[in-house]
């Protein structure tokens, strides 16, 4: 019985699509082939004879060959179809892994093989477990009796039937032939371990959290998707795109100018930390250095985005703009930012004390934007949203990246840091060296205790450039000799 | 750049509604209009008109896709590996796992760098989520969530909080840190997003303000975090969106998400509107990673493929596939320069491509279960690995 609601069903209740299905199951048909699988032998269990056994060794091999991999990604693949459930161990069955070695393995009976379309349910696990149980008693491990006492719990409507599957099955099991039995209950033992593992086995049916979509049903489009797909793809279609000459040339100029900086590529003057155990490379980097390293400073120039995220970059920035008196623009950029990302309350207070600095008609740092978007700001600002400083803010943005920018990177200001900046001679530990950096590494600062010193760096900052405002100190002067009259 | 176009006319009266606020540009009959997003979903939601049928309005899809195709391809004058053939190969790189981070009792679901380059979040499928300092291995914070799998987890730029988003409570929570190591930082822990399914990915803007959320139920919404206000819903994926990035461009006005759809989309921030998408993949896609400059992305897919999409050109510029590579890709993320391409397999290894070449330059094992996130450091020294055999790696 389903209870219906209203509400379109939210739950989670499909397991993610496991696309490499296919492919395992072409690869493990391969396998078996018997001209050209894996070599199979026999394996003597006292006096039964189990056929079709094969080695670790034997199966890597075989992998390497096919897929004309190193024997490491072998050693990796063969593990993943253990750990799918395709081939089991028959030593130590609870690890799932492949071993480059002697170790026997069997291929599993497609019967078992995982599917994404049926799950393994608990009702045949219960059943699974009843039929042990009924076999020899006591014989189920720590982890399978806490499974079965919680099913014998959850599913006791039902333990009837399952007691009575149970029993069928075993007797049916005891009419078969000794090896046959063996082999099966190996298959089946080593289903149940993929699919339930215990704690300490990495299975690949272990999938994670239930998705909502059914990668098993198909696609209905409803009409109003369909609307939403046209509206989508007229606008896409209108939209103006790039030759990929130029955007993939822009890609590639990118990597060409970042390459001396990444630590994957380059190494890290004086070293990487992770490396050798020092932290020098960060405490030189860090926000308020006197003496940044050359390095750094090269890499303010590449753009006038990565000068301003760079705090140390945007200090030096502010000291050319102050000698040159066009420090507005940046403030302006700077406090645009702080609208945009600041929290949904403090918008209108903002949005007003720009106002007030920087567009008011005889603001004390007034901005030199074009006649339109000033209007078009200005407007905004009478109904102040989060995004109403964007068109000023770009405006600005634009005017320092092509004319300010390129004057800071010529000025005298960039030259005297380009000289004065450090160039840390690379390390060279020795073994002994690198066991004592291990030894005694450096804590560093906690970042919110950077960030408190930040925060107060800023109050500071703000109160020593607030602009004299000259009516206060007019009407200041007229009071006095009112005062002296 | 892209954004640009968009400046001028995306705030001001909605064309449908007259309401001040930012707009989405469409086209109706071929006539560009700005609407507000409600009006959009108004419009999309209206009863069939005359003449008007499910299998019209399917037919009208296929003819606009199939013209969007040709439009791209006109523009496609080159491939990514001859304008790469000047470039130099990429030199063996020597990659080892210098840290195993052991802690999580469980499998680790997702892990984030703070800013300062050597701290890091963690948070596993027991509820778990620690604070690392990974240069000294010194486990800084932790908190005890009562809800298991804890899918994402994001670092503050400023340093003094962590978001975590919750699988089963369908709520992302922003939790402040503090210096002191015993304090109980659960009971500090505020609600601030809530979505109808799991949360599957989360992420500050450029502040402590505002987070970004991605979700099973097929939305991402972006949230005030001291108010814990929807700013803005963005609807478009037809199954759970898995994962998101923002832009790291000056712009950073957009995002991008991928699903189990199996399409990845660029939204603007700003109007909710939907500015791309790609159907490349032919599985669900598991991560997606804005490429350093912000003007290409790469995703990463249950099909075992990583692709690259340039925005600009706005196509599919590079797939990173090898025969034997069939298990799925779970995450991916850049070096700093952009040229290697660091992905994290469901069979424990994790590739490192060359973007430019499109080829294989090394594999780094060491994880004994499957690789759930990768992520390389802000300053690109270190790439840290989490996975599901209850540990953290960082490689160097």
């Amino acid at each position: 019985m389903k209870i219906r609601t209203a509400r379109p069903d939210r739950g989670q209740h499909s397991r993610p699509r496991m696309h490499c299905l296919n492919k395992l199951e072409a690869i493990v048909v391969e396998m078996q082939d018997p001209k050209s699988g894996v070599r199979g032998v026999e394996q003597k269990l006292n006096i039964t004879i189990i056929p079709h056994v094969i080695s670790g060794k034997d199966i890597i091999a075989w992998i390497a060959n096919k897929m004309k991999t190193p024997p490491e990604e072998a050693l990796a693949f063969g593990t993943m179809l253990v750990s799918y459930g395709y081939i089991y161990p028959l030593h130590n069955h609870k690890k799932l892994v492949m071993c480059n070695d002697t170790s026997l393995y069997r291929f599993q009976t497609p019967y078992f093989w995982p599917t994404q379309k049926w799950v393994a349910e608990d009702v045949d696990y219960a059943i699974y477990l009843a039929k042990r149980n009924i076999r020899k008693k006591g014989v189920l491990e720590p982890y399978e009796q806490a499974h079965y006492n919680h099913l014998h719990e959850w599913l006791n409507y039902k333990w009837d039937f399952i007691v009575m599957q149970a029993t069928e099955q075993y007797k049916a099991g005891k009419e078969r032939k000794k090896p046959d039995r063996v082999v099966f209950d190996c298959q089946e033992r080593a289903y149940w371990i993929v699919n339930r593992p215990p704690r300490r086995t990495h299975s690949a049916m272990d999938c994670g959290p239930d998705r909502l979509i059914d990668p098993n049903a198909d696609e209905k489009i409803t009409f109003d998707q369909y609307r939403r797909m046209n509206m989508f793809y007229q606008q896409a279609i209108m939209r103006s795109k790039v030759k990929s000459s130029v955007s993939l040339g822009v890609l590639v100029k990118y990597i060409t100018t970042y390459k001396n900086h990444d630590p994957f590529l380059a190494p890290c003057l004086p070293s990487n930390p992770w490396q050798t155990d020092t932290d020098t490379y960060w405490t030189l980097n860090m926000r308020r250095v006197d003496i940044p390293t050359k390095m750094r400073v090269e890499r303010w120039s590449f753009g006038l985005f990565e000068l301003l995220t760079d705090l140390r970059g945007r200090d030096d920035f502010k000291i050319f703009l102050k000698k040159e008196f066009s420090g507005e623009n940046l403030a302006f950029w700077e406090a645009a930012e702080e609208l945009k990302w600041g929290t949904a309350s403090s918008i209108s207070t903002k949005a007003e004390s720009i106002f007030k600095t920087f567009l008011a008609p005889g603001a004390p740092r007034w901005i030199n934007i074009d006649g339109r978007t000033m209007g078009l700001t200005v407007k905004g600002l009478e109904h102040p949203h989060r995004y109403v400083l964007e068109a000023a803010q770009t405006h600005v943005f634009m005017l320092m990246k092509k004319d300010t920018f390129f004057r800071y990177l010529k000025s005298p200001v960039y030259k005297d840091i380009q000289k004065k900046a450090l160039n840390p001679a690379p390390h060279n530990f020795s073994a002994a060296q690198l066991e004592q950096n291990a030894q005694n590494q450096n804590p560093g600062i906690h970042p919110i205790i950077l960030w408190k010193q930040e925060e107060e760096e800023k109050v500071k900052a703000a109160a020593a450039s607030a602009p004299v405002d000259i009516k206060a100190v007019m009407s200041k002067i007229d009071r006095r000799n009112r005062d002296i009259q | 750049m892209c954004d640009q176009t968009f400046m001028a006319a995306t705030f001001g009266p909605c064309d449908s509604c007259g309401k001040t606020g930012p707009l989405m540009n469409i086209y109706i009959k071929n006539e560009p209009v700005n609407y507000c997003s409600f009006c959009v979903e108004v419009m999309a939601y209206r009863g069939l008109q005359k003449g008007e049928t499910l299998e019209t309005l399917r037919q009208e899809s296929d003819t606009l896709k199939k013209k969007l195709e040709e439009e791209r391809g006109k523009l496609n004058d080159v491939e990514l590996h001859q304008v790469a053939e000047k470039i130099e190969v990429v030199g063996a790189l020597s990659i080892k796992t210098r840290r195993v981070l052991k802690g999580h009792g469980n499998k680790v679901l997702c892990m984030d760098w703070c800013k300062d380059k050597r701290r890091l979040v963690s948070s596993s499928q027991d509820g778990k989520v620690i604070v690392w300092d990974g240069f000294t291995l010194n486990k800084e914070n932790g908190v005890s969530l009562p809800c298991t799998w804890v899918m994402a987890c994001a670092y503050a730029p400023s340093g003094c909080a962590v978001a975590l988003g919750d699988g089963l409570d369908n709520k992302c929570s922003v939790i402040p840190l503090s210096l002191d190591k015993n304090e109980n930082l659960a009971t500090k822990k505020k609600s601030v997003a809530m979505h109808t399914n799991y949360v599957s990915g989360c992420t500050f803007t450029s502040s402590d303000m505002q987070i970004l959320t991605s979700s099973g139920d097929g939305s991402c919404a972006l949230w005030d975090v001291e108010s814990g206000q929807l700013l803005q819903s963005f609807h478009g994926h037809t199954a759970d969106v898995l994962s998101l990035d923002l832009s790291p461009s000056e712009t950073g006005n957009t995002f991008v998400s991928g699903g189990c759809d199996k399409k990845s989309c660029v939204w603007d921030m700003r109007s909710g509107q939907n500015i791309q998408t790609f159907e490349n993949h032919e599985s669900d896609i598991n991560c997606v990673k804005y490429y350093p400059s912000g003007d290409a992305f790469a995703s990463a897919s249950d099909d075992a493929t990583c692709r690259l999409y340039d925005l600009r050109a706005d196509r599919e510029v590079a797939i990173y596939q090898k025969d034997s590579i069939i298990f799925g890709a779970s995450s991916v993320d850049f070096s700093l320069s952009g040229r290697l391409l660091f992905a994290g397999y469901n069979d424990y290894s994790i590739n490192v491509w060359d973007v430019l070449k499109v080829t294989r330059v090394s594999i780094l094992f060491g994880h004994e279960n499957r690789i759930s996130r990768v992520c390389v450091s802000p300053d690109g020294t270190a790439l840290c690995s989490a996975s599901w055999d209850h540990t953290l790696r960082i490689w160097a």
